[in-house]
């Protein structure tokens, strides 16, 4: 591989617990940054570029390098929901490579189990014009993506069995991830067990055509990743694992415009050309996995298959760990069965890692390459893309 | 009235918000308005105060006939809301309009299970107070 190495992932750590009752978002952030930086062999005083998505209030950046008790001397407070994480790798990346920063630190956390946030059926925020047109009819979260899947159905004949089998091979993978079996019990899962096609089509309609089995689950949680200069990686406790490629894009409701296909159609080829690698040579596709259809959507947009045909693609368990030829799909349970406190981008990147650095509880033998795709907002209506290209030696 | 009053309400636009008040308060007197740019034609919807094509501040507010085609849909079935709660299942769905605009709307008059991709659906009014929403049923005759 030929590629330029201007920046590794050196340290990761996820938050274990999916209920968290008694901790704030921000300690869980904390904890999180001091596990990452132990698992990358560096210290507190080591950071010197900071990254946060906003998520636990607001003066975002500020408020954390406070709390933490950090001086970083860049600080990107880029906050696009689900996908930040990916956005602030991509950027992590440019400061490092234009010398700005040696170490820097991405964090989240979450308690939106505990304070029983209704992330998927609640009501939406408020209010710019965009959102002051769409409050008078309830379009829910669920909804705004069941958009996107009826309108895929109707164009390619994709269908809810299609749909079905993402969230059966991520449930497979979540039930070798202890942490994701754990959590599935802790959050109250009555059946804690693979899934079928048929058990996710005979649950119920959260909103048509999508069911609740296509749905991610709720949960606290949270994370940390550690990014350093090629200079750092001499000295690190794993090997690193190489940033090869970013890109970033947004999508938003336009008229006449294809609502089958997401940003991810613009940031991967971004990616993925920064990165000298095509989709076909990846061997874990880490995909923001809120819904299946959002899965579907990006997988063809990313180039694993052509457009409208995803639904054949992921059928008879394709994306699994343990199948050669295709890429594993959430190899750590994703949002679907393991975790999703509301913005899952982070994990992304965590599974990743530990792919490449062999040690994930669904490992893909002598993983090499992977690509984490987050997908932030809401797929129908607007929408921020990050696709982040990793390799290792 | 006190019965009337209890219920949940739709959750209504803000008047206040610059772009899309003239939208709004057009609803009053039944018109569905979106913009055309002067300068290079084209079709602005959501309402700005700027083109989206060129960002010229040019905008001609007109009047759509009401008329047009689902583009995709949902029938919401859970909600969070106490008004939306009490109103599942509904159906919600982009209408691509005639005039070239696409606009998130409500279907109503019909069963929300025979709602389809390309039915043609017409403009009808639900009061609201302050301001009239507009939502969409499927065209008489077809
Ligand atoms: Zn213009």
């Amino acid at each position: 591989m030929g590629r330029e190495r201007r920046a590794a992932i050196a340290g990761v750590h996820e938050f274990g617990p999916r209920r968290a009752e008694t901790m704030s978002a921000l300690q869980i952030k904390a904890l999180s940054a001091a596990r990452a930086l132990e698992d990358a062999g560096l210290t507190w005083a080591d950071v010197d570029a900071l990254y946060d998505a906003g998520e636990t209030g607001p003066a975002a950046g500020l408020a954390l390098a406070e709390y933490l008790g950090v001086r970083p001397t860049v600080v990107d407070t880029t906050a696009v929901g689900g996908s930040s994480f990916e956005l602030h790798a991509a950027h992590a990346v440019r400061a490092i490579a234009t010398g700005k920063a040696r170490v820097a630190l991405l964090t989240y956390g979450s308690t939106a189990h505990s304070e029983r946030r209704a992330i998927g059926t609640g009501p939406r925020g408020n209010r710019g014009p965009a959102s002051n047109m769409e409050a008078p009819y309830g379009l829910t979260l669920v909804g705004n993506y069941a958009l996107v899947a009826r309108r895929h159905m109707h164009q390619y004949g994709t269908t809810a069995a299609q749909l079905a089998e993402i969230a059966v091979t991520t449930r497979a993978h979540a039930m070798r991830n202890p942490d994701a079996v754990r959590g599935l019990h802790d959050l109250g899962h009555r059946e804690v067990r693979e899934i079928t096609v048929e058990d996710v089509l005979a649950s119920r309609l959260i909103a048509d055509p999508l069911h609740l089995f296509d749905c991610c689950i709720i949960s606290d949680g949270g994370g940390a990743v550690v990014i350093v200069a090629p200079e750092v990686t001499r000295d690190l406790r794993h090997r690193p694992v190489w940033i090869l490629g970013a890109g970033e894009a947004v999508g938003y409701l336009e008229p006449g415009a294809d609502l089958t296909v997401s940003a991810a159609a613009r940031s991967g080829p971004i990616a993925f050309g920064e990165a000298g690698v095509r989709p076909e040579e990846i061997d874990v596709a880490m995909i923001y996995d809120s819904f299946t259809i959002t899965v579907l959507t990006i997988l063809e947009d990313l180039g694993f298959c052509a457009k409208g045909e995803g639904g054949a693609y992921v059928e008879g368990g394709r994306l699994r760990f343990d199948r050669p030829g295709a890429p594993a799909l959430n190899t750590d349970g994703g949002g679907l069965s393991s975790n999703h406190p509301g913005m899952r981008g982070i994990f992304l990147l965590i599974e990743a890692t530990r792919q490449l650095r062999g040690t994930s509880t669904a490992q893909v033998p002598g993983a090499r390459l992977a690509v984490a795709h987050g997908n932030g907002g809401q797929l129908a209506t607007h929408h921020v893309a990050g696709t982040i290209v990793l390799g290792r030696d | 009235m006190a019965d009337v009053a209890a219920r949940p309400a739709r959750p209504l636009p803000h008047l206040a918000e610059p772009d899309t008040a003239p939208f709004w308060r057009a609803t009053r007197e039944g018109r569905l308005t979106y913009q055309v740019c002067r300068r290079c034609g084209a079709v602005v919807f959501y309402p700005r105060a700027h083109c989206t094509g060129c960002g010229g501040p040019e905008l001609e507010w007109r009047t759509s006939a009401g008329e047009g085609t689902i583009y995709t849909f949902t029938v919401i079935r859970q909600h969070g809301h106490p008004f939306f709660a009490g109103r599942v299942p509904y159906a919600l769905a982009l209408v691509d309009l005639d005039e070239g605009f696409r606009m998130l709307t409500e279907i109503v008059g019909a069963d929300p299970e025979q709602v389809r991709v390309g039915q043609r659906v017409e403009l009808a009014w639900e009061d609201a107070g302050e301001v009239r929403i507009p939502v969409f049923r499927p065209r008489a005759g077809d």
